[in-house]
């Protein structure tokens, strides 16, 4: 590793192991996690007591069976794989055009998240599609995805009032972060817009579309394309593709559910 | 052709679970599974079925079900108080609860309040047969996931069985053995993984205290009232994995437990988190009940479910046979 920074490790509880890189939203520090999580996922996740990983932004959380593997022994295993890792040719390995419908009725908080930073609507569609976002964490919901990288002018306090339920494919910001809905659910972030992708269907191959790692843009659809696209995307047979980034084909096989 | 159950009453939550959905926590999926899994496993065990196979798992009431289309094998674990045998002209008799039953089409179960703890479960020989979702048939509601179309039973509801050998013989589960396969006392925990957000004057506090479980507590946590835990640096941490049972510590200081239905990830501050051998007696804990908390070492939370196991491998060495019908195995319940 070009720079050698070592993790702590926590327990939490004897069955799960935390690999705490950083306390904060940085990128640095996620790119350490996601690497990780990358060289686990192809190497030891379902043997010797390795049962599974759940990356999100500044740590890891390995699981494993204390009957088969103690809390040493793993903190060895892991602090061996840190030694290889290079976490500048880790992250993105694919990337996602989502559309998305800006605004209207799939975007209720569009023109009120605008005023709130002295922006038009067109202002904050043009900030939010430019940047290549990475999915820091993968968590909340079934397949919700947190985005790394939103225009600190996007920065917006959550709402005072949680929303019960908002639709799958929502598009939404929180604070510093943004994310991409996959089932409906509550929410107290503010509605930005609203992809007809289906993040999470259980009758496709594969259910899940995103990973921690992948990088995400967003494409700005009109309300035809929306409905056009939705149609499409309702039968499971449509699967979204990714676009695969230089390098990375082994690692493209080996994402996927 | 398999048994059929109709669900004539559903209770109040009833739903299918399994051992659980491992393996999709990267994706945001919990692990669902029976909050009382030493009840699933024995309940299982006593029909003759693997011990992480789908049965019902009955809330704070049990329900009442018919059997449909053939006979089937039946026994009902865990906290159930009353259960009577309905028959088919109408007369009833009372059924014991940890012992395998073979009951005759037409008749049903009705399962009363659940008198000791919160949940019950209904295992049936062969299963409840749903469809696998990502491996498991556990049910998680908050999602639509899994189970019988993804929520719980409502009247009506006809739940498929799994194909089962007839058994040879219908077991009897020792009350004494259940007894004494988790010893009472203080809820076991490992500090951990933010015990560091907390002074040892808090944490000391927080091992001392007793709390209350709260009505606000379902399958996806229990949230306590008692003495509150002071952050060192407020409640806010950037969000990471929670695990079940997972001791959170919000904004007020009353603590949290995540269980089996919780979200992947959380942003509040993890003081504790409860040992696995401790996960089921804890998910029997009623609101209102009192708890306390003491702190071990990680090598005694991996001896304490090491015990655990090898006393459920006891008990099922001297599972025995029921007197009055054990010479009889082919012979329905009366």
């Amino acid at each position: 590793m070009n720079n050698p920074v070592i993790p702590r490790f926590l327990p939490a509880g004897e069955r799960a192991l935390v690999v705490e890189f950083g306390t904060r939203i940085d990128d640095a520090i996620n790119r350490r996690v996601l690497a990780l999580a990358s060289l686990l996922r192809t190497q030891h996740v379902g043997k010797n007591g390795v049962q599974a990983i759940v990356p999100t932004y500044r740590s890891l959380s390995v699981m494993y069976d204390p009957q088969r593997l103690s809390f040493e022994a793993l903190r060895q295993l892991l602090l061996a794989c840190i030694a290889t890792l290079d976490e500048n040719l880790a992250p993105a390995t694919r990337r996602w055009r989502v559309p998305v419908c800006y605004g209207g009725a799939h975007g209720a908080d569009l023109v009120s998240l605008a005023a709130a930073h002295d922006l038009t609507p067109e202002a904050v569609i043009a900030l939010h599609t430019a940047p290549r976002y990475r999915i820091y964490m993968i968590g909340f919901l079934p397949g919700f995805a947190y985005l790394g990288g939103l225009d600190p002018q996007l920065h917006t306090p959550r709402r005072a009032a949680p929303r019960t339920i908002t639709p799958a494919g929502s598009i939404s910001i929180g604070g510093q972060q943004t994310a991409v809905a996959s089932v409906a659910g509550p929410s107290g972030w503010h509605m930005l817009g609203r992809t007809p992708w289906r993040g999470f269907d259980l009758r496709r191959s594969p259910a899940f579309l995103f990973t921690a790692g992948d990088e995400v843009v967003f494409t700005p659809i009109d309300d035809d394309e929306f409905a056009r696209l939705d149609a499409v995307f309702a039968d499971p047979g449509w699967v979204p593709q990714p676009e695969s980034l230089p390098g990375s084909e082994q690692a493209l096989t080996e994402t996927g559910l | 052709m398999s048994a059929r159950l109709h669900v004539h009453a559903p209770g109040m939550l009833t739903t299918v679970q399994d051992a659980g959905r491992f393996g999709y926590e990267e994706h945001g999926v919990p692990p669902s599974g029976p909050m009382d899994p030493v009840a699933l496993h024995i309940a299982n065990v006593m029909v003759g079925n693997p011990p992480g196979i789908a049965a019902l798992e009955m809330t704070l009431q049990g329900g009442r079900y018919e059997v449909l289309d053939a006979p089937c094998t039946v026994c009902i674990g865990g906290g159930a108080g009353a259960v009577q045998l309905i028959r088919v002209d109408g007369s009833m008799r009372a059924l014991a609860p940890w012992q395998a039953h073979k009951l005759a089409v037409g008749t049903q179960l009705s399962i009363g309040a659940i008198e000791y703890g919160v949940r019950a479960y209904l295992a049936v020989a062969g299963g409840i047969a749903v469809p696998s979702v990502l491996g498991s048939a556990a049910t998680l509601t908050r999602a639509g996931l899994g189970g019988f179309e993804g929520r719980a039973l409502r009247k009506n509801d006809v739940l498929s069985i799994g194909a089962s050998e007839p058994p040879a013989w219908l077991r009897l589960c020792a009350p004494e053995a259940l007894a004494a396969l988790q010893p009472g006392g203080p809820i076991a925990v490992v500090l951990g993984p933010q015990d560091d957000h907390f002074t040892p004057k808090e944490i000391a506090r927080f091992l001392a205290a007793t709390y209350r479980v709260t009505p606000q507590s379902d399958r996806m946590g229990y949230r306590l009232a008692g003495p509150a835990i002071a952050h060192r640096n407020g409640a806010d941490i950037v969000s990471d994995a929670i695990v079940t049972g997972s001791i959170q510590v919000p904004g007020n200081g009353q603590p949290i437990i995540a269980l089996h239905d919780r979200q992947t990830t959380g942003g509040y501050p993890k003081i504790a988190t409860v040992i696995a051998a401790d996960l089921p007696r804890l998910g029997q804990c009623a609101p209102g009940q009192e708890l306390r908390f003491e702190a071990v070492s990680l090598a005694t939370a991996v001896q304490r479910w090491a015990t655990l196991q090898q006393g459920l491998a006891a008990l099922e060495q001297a599972l025995c046979a029921d007197p009055d019908f054990s010479i009889f195995p082919l012979f329905l319940t009366p």
